[in-house]
């Protein structure tokens, strides 16, 4: 068996892609003020599902790191950095999350006094459902995540010089704490931001249709990273098509979680048909909002299904690069059908705006600039971590 | 003794590198039937044997393709040609209540279709006895020991030139394999049938005695078993053992008062009148009688029946023979019945009886009304 060379040599991502980041992220910056001034109730909506997905592309990709530690994963250790890359993202929530506490008002019904007033069932909600509270809930949660995030990063990036083994035993301890508090948090900020701009409805089982989202839209992303850089030659040789393999694998299951999540959100609803829960979904089948919910289906599970389901197309990097578009697409797509029905000027059907395109555009930039940033500063490879050599070598 | 026949060739290596690279220069030195047998799955196998993908996955997808065609056919047979019902006020096919089954039976019709077509065809099985089993080299590789095997089938085998080829990868060993003299079927032989047999009995007794002797427990059945006794059932305290005990003498049913001269056809002697002619019992009597009477004796009571010649029309009620009859009389044609008339106490009570009884002697005094009756009826003020 040939030996595996463990010198790494860093290379600098080139700068036109800082150059492509800045650019796009000012397209979205642009638009993005002048949407907000246009068509102020549009504008949010379309940020609260840009900030969703950030939320999506960073807790998820965190959420990566820790299952990896935990379960001892070898064959994910070399791409580990681009996962880290992506979970950067956390931080950068506080200051992205701004916006939207300005605009709670356009956002949330149950933010407006006088409408709880007299309702009898918002009445009931207001202990948790606050503005106070709200804040508290939003600033601590990013505070734990960002907390976590760095005590990762930081053992990570301190076996690079030290070449410490006790670094990932301290990271496995770590991710045993993170999982049961990521549980949580994403059941929180899934209600927080997501249920209850329709806060009359419940859905006990909404956290987890989040999260199943959540770790699509990373996988696509660290997915897409890899494929990308393997074909540009920035990542070690020894990462082959098996280690795609098994991202794709993962992606195929979790698209099965997916499909499997949100259909047992609906078929209860559905056969119960209890009008507490089920006006949701009508508001979700009002005018040609039915197409978009069948597009959902397509789109989400049974495209990417297809595509990923033989075994060569889950190591074929061609398959494996449209179909991680494709899926952060999807889950886009998927934030799109949850929030926007919600909307008071769309609740009768869509109609077309250019401030749908804006804030996709301005995630694309955000997103390269945190990566290109983080990969500047770090080594895309973690080369002291113990588990390099048997990762690099790892054969299906 | 006639020569021995060859199966293969067989070289043993001590750690999992030296049988990839020698399973890469097998494959690369063009045989055909050959395998490598190690004592756990290694990495890297397949590409090194180049072994094409399998072709069970498409027996998968199809299996399970016509497994989620079955359940829907079904469901749509049953649920709503065959047998349409109305559940929970869906549509007969509503799809949604069907992805539950459709997804089991596209499960279980891929996996264990899968199961058996790879025992089927890919491994083929039945085989009882493979020439390798109980060999050395087969204890060795399923220890510690990683062996390749070259087998006597190949188009290119040539022992001498396959023992230089083997010997080439520095193997720890080389040993070739021979068919057994005589086939032998050991799972035949009738010990191990009569073990097999044995086993079977000695479970079964056991576990039959055990759960019905042993440990029988009766499970909770809501008490619905109490000692008490129960309609119909039996009771050792009485001496007939019956549990339900005959009424005394002259025991009455509640709220039946019996008639004493049923089955009489001219009683001598009749019950009196027990009702009095109020307006509330005379409404009840024409209600009565327009229900039950009038069919055949008419509205009036003049025998001109609604029947249309069905059956003989009964006389009228109001000829002198019908007048003189006591209440009592009429009470008990009722009861009893007359020529063709059945009886009538299982549809009228009793009270109705005596109240249809009040209500012909008022039809009869209409329809035979003399002078001082039509004086009488100007001085009551009618409403």
């Amino acid at each position: 068996m040939t030996e595996i060379n463990l010198t790494y040599n860093k290379k600098e991502l080139p700068t036109r892609y800082t150059r492509l980041g800045v650019l796009l992220l000012a397209i979205g910056l642009v638009f993005g003020i002048v949407a907000f001034i246009t068509d102020q109730n549009r504008a949010v909506f379309n940020y609260l599902i840009a900030y969703s997905f950030m939320i999506s592309i960073g807790l998820g990709s965190l959420f990566l790191i820790a299952l990896e530690y935990i379960v001892g994963a070898v064959w994910s250790v070399p791409i580990r950095r681009i996962v880290e890359f992506f979970a950067a993202t956390i931080p950068f929530l506080a200051i992205l999350v701004i916006p939207l506490l300005f605009n709670m008002h356009e956002l949330f019904h149950w933010s407006h006094e006088e409408a709880v007033a007299g309702d009898e069932i918002l009445e009931g909600k207001a202990p948790y459902l606050n503005v106070p509270f709200f804040i508290i809930r939003v600033f601590v949660l990013i505070g734990i995540w960002s907390l976590f995030y760095f005590f990762f990063i930081r053992n990570s990036k301190k076996q690079d010089t030290t070449k410490d083994q006790n670094l990932t035993k301290l990271n496995i301890k770590l991710s045993a704490v993170f999982i049961p508090v990521f549980a949580i948090s994403i059941t929180i900020t899934a209600i927080d931001w997501l249920m209850s701009i329709e806060p009359h409805w419940f859905s006990t089982i909404f956290g987890v249709y989040f999260f199943s989202g959540t770790v699509i839209a990373s996988l696509a992303a660290v997915t897409l990273a890899t494929v990308l850089l393997k074909e540009n030659g920035y990542l070690h040789p020894s990462i082959t098509n098996d280690h795609l393999y098994s991202l794709g694998g993962l992606m195929f299951a979790f698209i099965n979680f997916w499909a499997y999540i949100a259909f047992s959100q609906f078929m209860l609803i559905w056969y119960a048909d209890l009008p507490e829960e089920s006006f949701w979904f009508l508001q979700k089948w009002n005018g040609n909002w039915a197409v978009f919910s069948i597009l959902l289906i397509i789109i989400h599970f049974v495209v990417p299904y297809a595509a990923l389901l033989a075994h060569p197309a889950k190591k074929n990097p061609k398959r494996l690069k449209f179909i991680a578009v494709w899926l952060l697409f999807a889950h886009l797509f998927d934030l799109f059908w949850l929030v926007m029905p919600e909307s008071n000027q769309l609740s009768e059907g869509y109609s077309f705006s250019w401030i749908d395109l804006v804030f996709p555009i301005a995630i694309v930039g955000v997103l390269m600039l945190i990566f290109k940033m983080k990969a500047k500063k770090e080594n895309l490879l973690p080369i002291g971590d113990p588990k390099l050599k048997r990762g690099l070598e790892f054969h299906l | 003794m006639a020569e021995k026949k060859i199966f293969g060739i067989t070289a043993l290596f001590k750690d999992p590198d030296s049988i990839i690279s020698a399973a890469k220069k097998t494959s690369l030195s063009g045989y055909t039937k050959w395998d490598v047998n190690t004592p756990y799955p290694i990495h890297g196998m397949d590409n090194a044997m180049n072994i094409k993908p399998s072709k069970l996955g498409f027996v998968t997808l199809i299996c399970g393709l016509s497994g989620t065609t079955i359940a829907l056919l079904l469901m749509w047979w049953t649920m709503s040609v065959d047998y349409p019902m109305v559940i929970g006020g869906k549509p007969f096919f509503s799809l949604p209540a069907f992805i539950p089954v459709t997804f089991e039976l596209t499960v279980i019709l891929a996996t264990a279709s899968t199961v058996a077509i790879m025992f089927a065809f890919f491994f083929g099985l039945p085989e009882n006895s493979h020439p390798l089993h109980d060999t050395d080299y087969m204890k060795k590789v399923s220890r510690d020991h990683y062996g390749v095997v070259i087998e006597a089938d190949d188009p290119k085998f040539n022992e001498t030139v396959v023992k230089d080829f083997l010997k080439s990868l520095n193997p720890v060993s080389i040993d070739v394999i021979y068919y057994p003299e005589k086939e032998t079927y050991p799972i035949f032989e009738p010990k191990f049938l009569g073990v097999l047999a044995a086993t079977a009995i000695i479970v079964s007794l056991g576990t039959y005695l055990t759960l019905n002797s042993l440990m029988y427990i009766e499970p909770f059945n809501w008490m619905m078993n109490q000692d008490k006794i129960i309609p119909q059932s039996k009771s050792e305290y009485f001496a007939d053992e019956r549990g339900m005990r005959m009424p005394v003498e002259g025991t009455v049913a509640r709220g039946f008062i019996p008639y004493p001269y049923l089955g009489e056809l001219i009683p001598t002697e009749v019950l009196l009148n027990p009702s009095i002619s109020t307006k509330a019992i005379l409404e009840l009597g024409e209600r009565k009688f327009l229900t039950y009477c009038s069919p055949c004796h008419g509205d009036f009571g003049d025998g001109d029946s609604r029947l249309r010649g069905q059956f003989q029309n009964p006389p009228t009620l109001h000829s002198d023979r019908a007048r003189n009859f006591s209440d009592g009389m009429i009470y008990h044609i009722m009861t009893n019945g007359q020529n063709i008339m059945p009886s009538y106490s299982s549809q009228v009570s009793r009270e109705e009886r005596w109240a249809i009884v009040n209500y012909i002697r008022v039809l009869q005094r209409a329809k035979n009304a003399n002078e001082h009756d039509v004086e009488f009826a100007k001085n009551i003020n009618i409403e």
